[in-house]
C-alpha cells in the first residue's frame, strides 16, 4: 500500500493522524495554518479581558480574570507545542503573528468598554468559541485533537464564569441592566461571525471535511450556537440585537438576520477597531521580553560550563 | 528563544498511575522546564508529579517501518492467556 493510500485509509477509519506519520503537504499546510491562527487567537485573547484585571470591581472577579487570561496564555502555549510537531517553528510562528503575515481570530480587534464586556466575551464569545472548538477534540490530527480535549474542560469555565457575572450585574442596579444590554448588543453580530463566512463562500471546507480536520460546517455551528444562545439570553433578561430573530417550527432552528460580512472582512483585513493596538502590544510585549529570554539562555550556558568543569 | 530546547512533559496524574506523556514546551534549562510545566500542565490540580526530558534525548520507533517492526508480536497468539484450553470445571483458573 502507497503512503498516500495508508493515510488514507487511516482517516477513513477514523484513527488518529500522528506527528511522525506521512502526510499530503496539503494537509500539513492547512494543519499548521488551523493550529497556528487557533494559538494566536488564544494569546492576542488574553488583551481585551485582560485590560479589566486592575479594574475588577472585586479581588473575586480579580482572580477569576487572572485566572482566565491565564488559561488563554496555556492554551495558546498547548497550540504552538502542536504546530511545532507538524514541523512549524515557534519564533517563526511569532513572527508571523507580530508582523501580520498570520491571521487571529477576529473577534478579538473590538474594544472591552465596560466591565460587562468581560461577562459578555465568557458568555457569547467563549460560547461560540466552545461550539467551534467541541467537535475539533476529534480532529483527525492527535496532538490538535487532544490539545482541543485540555482546551474544551477549561473553556467551560470561562463561560460559565461570565454568565454568573452577567446574571449579578443583571440583579443589580439599571445602570449596570444597561451595560449588559450595552455589551450584548455590541458583541452579539462579532460572535455570530467567529463561525467565519457562510457555507456557499467557505473555499476550504469541503476537502477539510474529507480530511475530518472540520467537523461541521460553519453555517451548521453558526445555527447551532444561535439555538443554544436565546434561551440563555431570555433567563438572563436581556434581548439580543436582531429584530428577525425568531423560532422557525418548520426548522426546527431560529431564524436569524443577515451578517454583515463586507464589516467582518473589514475587520479580517486589518480595519477593526483595535488591530492596530492589539499588535502593537504583542509586538511590544516580545521585545521588551528579549532581556529575560537571553539572561535565561545565558543562565543555562552558565549552568552548562559549570557542570562541565 | 530558539536556543531554548523543547521538552516533553509527562505528568503523573496521582499516586498508582504512570506518567503520562501531555504535550510540550521550551525552557532555558531543566528547571525552568519544570517550572514551565508546572504551570502549564498543571493548573488544576491534574498531577503529583512531573517529568521532563528534552526532545532531543528521546528515541522512537521509525514509523516508515511500523507493520515490520511490530510484526514479531503478531503471530504469537500463545502469549496470551486465552489461547489455552482449559475445562471450565478446573478452579481458580
Amino acid at each position: 500500500m502507497n503512503l498516500e493510500d495508508h493515510f488514507d485509509e487511516t482517516i477513513a477509519r477514523d484513527q488518529r493522524i500522528e506527528p511522525r506519520d506521512w502526510m499530503p503537504d496539503g494537509y500539513r499546510r492547512t494543519m499548521v495554518r488551523q493550529v497556528a491562527q487557533h494559538a494566536h487567537s488564544e494569546i492576542i485573547g488574553m488583551q481585551p479581558e485582560g485590560d479589566w484585571i486592575t479594574r475588577a470591581p472585586s479581588l473575586r472577579r480579580k482572580a477569576i480574570l487572572l485566572a482566565k487570561v491565564q488559561d488563554e496564555a496555556g492554551h495558546g502555549l498547548y497550540l504552538y507545542s502542536a504546530a511545532e510537531t507538524l514541523g512549524a517553528d515557534r519564533d517563526d510562528l511569532t513572527e508571523r503573528l507580530i508582523e501580520g503575515r498570520q491571521k487571529y481570530s477576529s473577534i478579538f480587534n473590538y474594544p472591552t468598554l465596560t466591565f460587562a464586556d468581560v461577562g459578555v466575551i465568557g458568555w457569547l464569545v467563549d460560547g461560540a468559541a466552545i461550539c467551534n472548538q467541541v467537535p475539533l477534540c476529534r480532529s483527525s490530527y492527535g496532538p490538535y485533537a487532544r490539545a482541543m480535549i485540555r482546551i474544551c474542560k477549561e473553556e467551560s469555565f470561562h463561560q460559565r464564569q461570565g454568565y454568573e457575572l452577567l446574571m449579578t450585574m443583571m440583579s443589580g442596579t439599571q445602570a449596570q441592566r444597561n451595560m449588559v444590554q450595552d455589551a450584548t448588543n455590541r458583541w452579539w453580530w462579532p460572535s455570530l461571525m467567529m463561525f467565519g463566512p457562510p457555507d456557499a463562500q467557505s473555499t476550504n471546507t469541503a476537502q477539510s471535511m474529507a480530511w475530518k480536520i472540520k467537523r461541521h460546517t460553519n453555517d451548521e455551528l453558526r445555527q447551532r450556537f444561535v439555538d443554544m444562545s436565546v434561551p440563555q439570553a431570555e433567563k438572563l433578561g436581556v434581548t439580543l440585537p436582531d429584530p428577525d430573530l425568531k423560532w422557525n417550527a418548520e426548522r426546527g432552528h431560529h431564524d436569524f438576520g443577515q451578517i454583515d460580512w463586507e464589516h467582518f472582512k473589514e475587520v479580517v483585513s486589518g480595519n477593526g477597531p483595535c488591530n492596530e493596538i492589539r499588535l502593537t502590544r504583542r509586538r511590544q510585549a516580545h521585545e521588551d521580553g528579549q532581556w529575560v529570554r537571553d539572561a535565561a539562555a545565558a543562565y543555562a550556558a552558565k549552568q552548562q560550563r559549570e557542570a562541565v568543569a | 528563544m530558539s536556543d531554548w530546547p523543547l521538552y516533553e512533559v509527562f505528568v503523573r496524574g496521582k499516586r498508582g498511575l504512570n506518567h503520562v506523556h501531555v504535550g510540550s514546551l521550551h525552557a532555558a534549562d531543566d528547571e525552568m522546564a519544570v517550572r514551565n510545566a508546572r504551570d502549564l500542565y498543571t493548573r488544576r490540580n491534574e498531577g503529583v508529579s512531573i517529568w521532563v526530558v528534552k526532545a532531543d534525548f528521546i528515541t522512537a520507533s521509525s514509523p516508515d517501518e511500523k507493520d515490520p517492526f511490530f510484526a514479531p508480536s503478531g503471530d504469537k497468539v500463545y502469549r496470551h492467556p486465552t489461547f489455552y484450553d482449559i475445562p471450565d470445571d478446573v478452579p481458580h483458573m
